[in-house]
């Protein structure tokens, strides 16, 4: 089984491989713009304080992992079970269906993982500086872990939940939300004036990625605690998962 | 393999896509599966290959169930579905290897067993290039070839020759002779009488859901009332109905049926379906077509087929 598994992480990543620079070009893009703009380009103008760019990279960083992760899984998904079929073959081989479902989980919090480390050296360039705290490695790295895979969830539901026709008008209701309200631009705590914005935000998980990476790499900036970012993201996995296994098995078996 | 009561309702259908198919499938046997569209054939398929969830009943391969044991079932069968489902991100050589990776096959044995099988299927020289610039028949050829890398000891095949031209088709048939000789046991869905009878040991007749006959081609075909059929034209003139004509043939004995089977103008096609030889036929069909005061323009003699097993089970015709 385990051997079966590794090949169908293998197909993956031979495949992604062919299109290393699509891959990036795809994830990347986005960030390094917000990067460029808010953080350097308005800093230097003046229109926002130089503090700014230490808030935003942490919360940049914390989309790109989440959002590249949803992405790397829903898209291929809607379109490999409406569309092309091909995930079928994977489906008729002797693995079981959460073991298929897993995979595709597994590799794409990889991708989504390699995307938000090369944050960091694009952070450097762009910013010229970066936040980083070695006392606060630990943390980064549980809080990058659990929103990949908190985001390959959320892919995992949506692609097994939307039909392909819906998938267009989907993306547009659930992302744009999610990009905004995800702590991303905004440390939480300063919302306590506006309380429903706060509230709301406290609904997407990407606030708890966008948080505990401020816990970690700037802890002078008003944030939520650590330890909380890591038990909401583990409660959304728990249920992300099991919605998008759910999504999966229905999706798989007829 | 066995097949007991299996019943499938897809969720919000009103009625059974399969409804209570009970078959078996000997080791080594080609079996098929014929009956319309529609007819929950490939719904039977699915559930065989663990696919589709039964409603109720149960089906076992290798005197595994598909539902309790699913891995294992998998790990013994191949599918070559209806419809593509290549993997277009992969060449065709990746598809063939990447398949058997899946089943665990060394690695060693796949590389060898690909290239003997892109060989065999005449896909050697365009291994390298993806699946969706290759056109219908050769992706069927693909999908054949895929499902034999990891050596099934069951086959099934979801209409395999259709798409296919004639040539391509022999092809087809040809490689799964072979197969049977190697022993293994193969499960083909058609809705093409010809296929059926060439192909299969035993076939199976299924319509809306119901398994309606199960015996050898040559049995079933042996077991209809009607031995012949001879197929008429006429020209009917003026006021002459061709009801009165269809009344007086129905008559006449050694004529188990007859029905209008088409109609141009004042020519109208009529299949008279024989209890004897047809030749023996021909000259009481000419009297009594000239005594209505018909114009006979033409006649055909026709074997009894399986075309014949279905319309008599069914009361319609397949195609
Ligand atoms: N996934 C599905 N969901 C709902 N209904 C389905 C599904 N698949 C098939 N059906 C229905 O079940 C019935 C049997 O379909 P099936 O595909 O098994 O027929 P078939 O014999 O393979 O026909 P064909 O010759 O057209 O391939 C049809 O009425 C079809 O509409
Ligand atoms: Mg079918």
């Amino acid at each position: 089984m385990l051997r079966s598994f590794g090949s169908v992480l293998r197909r993956d990543i031979v495949v992604t491989g062919k299109d290393l620079v699509a891959f990036l070009a795809q994830v990347l893009l986005q960030p390094v713009f917000f990067l460029f703009v808010f953080g350097k380009l308005l800093t230097s103008l003046g229109y926002t304080s130089s503090g700014y760019s230490n808030l935003l990279f942490p919360g940049l960083v914390a989309l790109t992992a989440t959002v590249t992760a949803i992405q790397a899984m829903a898209f291929p998904l809607v379109v490999e079970f409406g569309w092309t079929k091909e995930i079928e073959d994977r489906l008729l081989a002797p693995l079981p269906l959460w073991a298929v479902a897993a995979e595709k989980v597994l590799f794409a919090s990889l991708r989504a993982l390699a995307a938000s480390a090369v944050m960091f050296p694009i952070g450097i360039g762009v910013l010229g500086s970066i936040p980083y705290r070695a006392a606060g490695l630990g943390l980064l790295v549980g809080v990058a872990l659990l929103g990949s895979l908190v985001g390959a969830c959320i892919g995992l539901t949506i692609g097994t939940f939307v039909p392909v026709t819906k998938i267009n008008i989907a993306f547009a209701l659930i992302f744009t939300p999610l990009l905004f309200t995800g702590a991303t631009q905004y440390p939480w705590p300063s919302l306590a004036h506006l309380r429903w914005f706060q509230v709301v935000s406290a609904a997407n998980p990407i606030t708890y990625v966008s948080e505990g990476m401020r816990a970690a790499l700037v802890p002078n900036i008003p944030h939520i605690p650590g330890w909380i970012c890591l038990l909401a993201l583990a409660g959304s996995l728990a249920l992300f998962g099991t919605l998008g296994m759910i999504g999966f098995r229905r999706r798989a078996i007829d | 393999m066995e097949v007991r009561d299996l019943v499938k309702r897809y969720p919000k259908a009103r009625t059974d896509a399969v409804d209570r198919l009970t078959f078996a499938v000997a080791g080594g046997e080609i079996f098929g599966l014929l009956g319309p569209n529609g007819a929950g054939k490939s719904t039977t398929i699915g559930v065989l290959t663990t696919r589709v969830r039964p409603t109720a009943g149960q089906a076992l391969i290798a005197n595994v169930d598909v539902t309790v044991a699913p891995r294992t079932v998998r790990s013994l069968l191949g599918v070559v579905p209806q419809r593509n489902n290549l993997d277009r991100s992969l060449s065709v050589r990746q598809n063939l290897l990447f398949h058997a990776a899946y089943h665990g096959v060394p690695k060693a044995v796949r590389t060898r067993r690909a290239e003997a099988l892109l060989e065999q299927f005449s896909l050697t020289d365009r291994a390298n290039e993806k699946p969706d610039l290759f056109s219908g028949g050769q992706n069927q050829r693909m999908m054949i070839a895929r499902a034999l890398m990891h050596d099934p000891r069951v086959l099934f095949l979801d209409e395999p020759s259709t798409g296919l031209d004639p040539a391509a088709r022999l092809f087809v048939w040809d490689r799964i002779r072979e197969l049977r000789e190697a022993g293994v046991t193969i499960v083909l869905t058609t809705h093409d009488m010809d296929e059926a009878a060439a192909l299969a040991d035993r076939v199976g007749i299924v319509d809306s859901g119901r398994l309606l006959a199960l015996d050898t081609p040559a049995a079933l075909v042996r077991g209809l009332a009607t031995g012949s059929s001879l197929q008429v034209t006429v020209e009917l003139a003026g006021e002459l109905g061709v009801a009165g004509l269809l009344d007086r043939l129905g008559t006449l004995a050694g004529v188990q049926r007859c029905e209008q089977v088409g109609a141009e103008a004042a020519v109208y096609t009529i299949r008279l379906c024989l209890t004897g030889e047809a030749a023996a036929m021909i000259t009481p069909v000419a009297t009594a077509v000239a005594e209505v005061g018909a114009r006979l323009t033409g006649m055909e003699i026709g074997e009894a087929s399986l075309e014949d097993v279905f319309i008599e089970l069914t009361g319609r015709s397949l195609r």
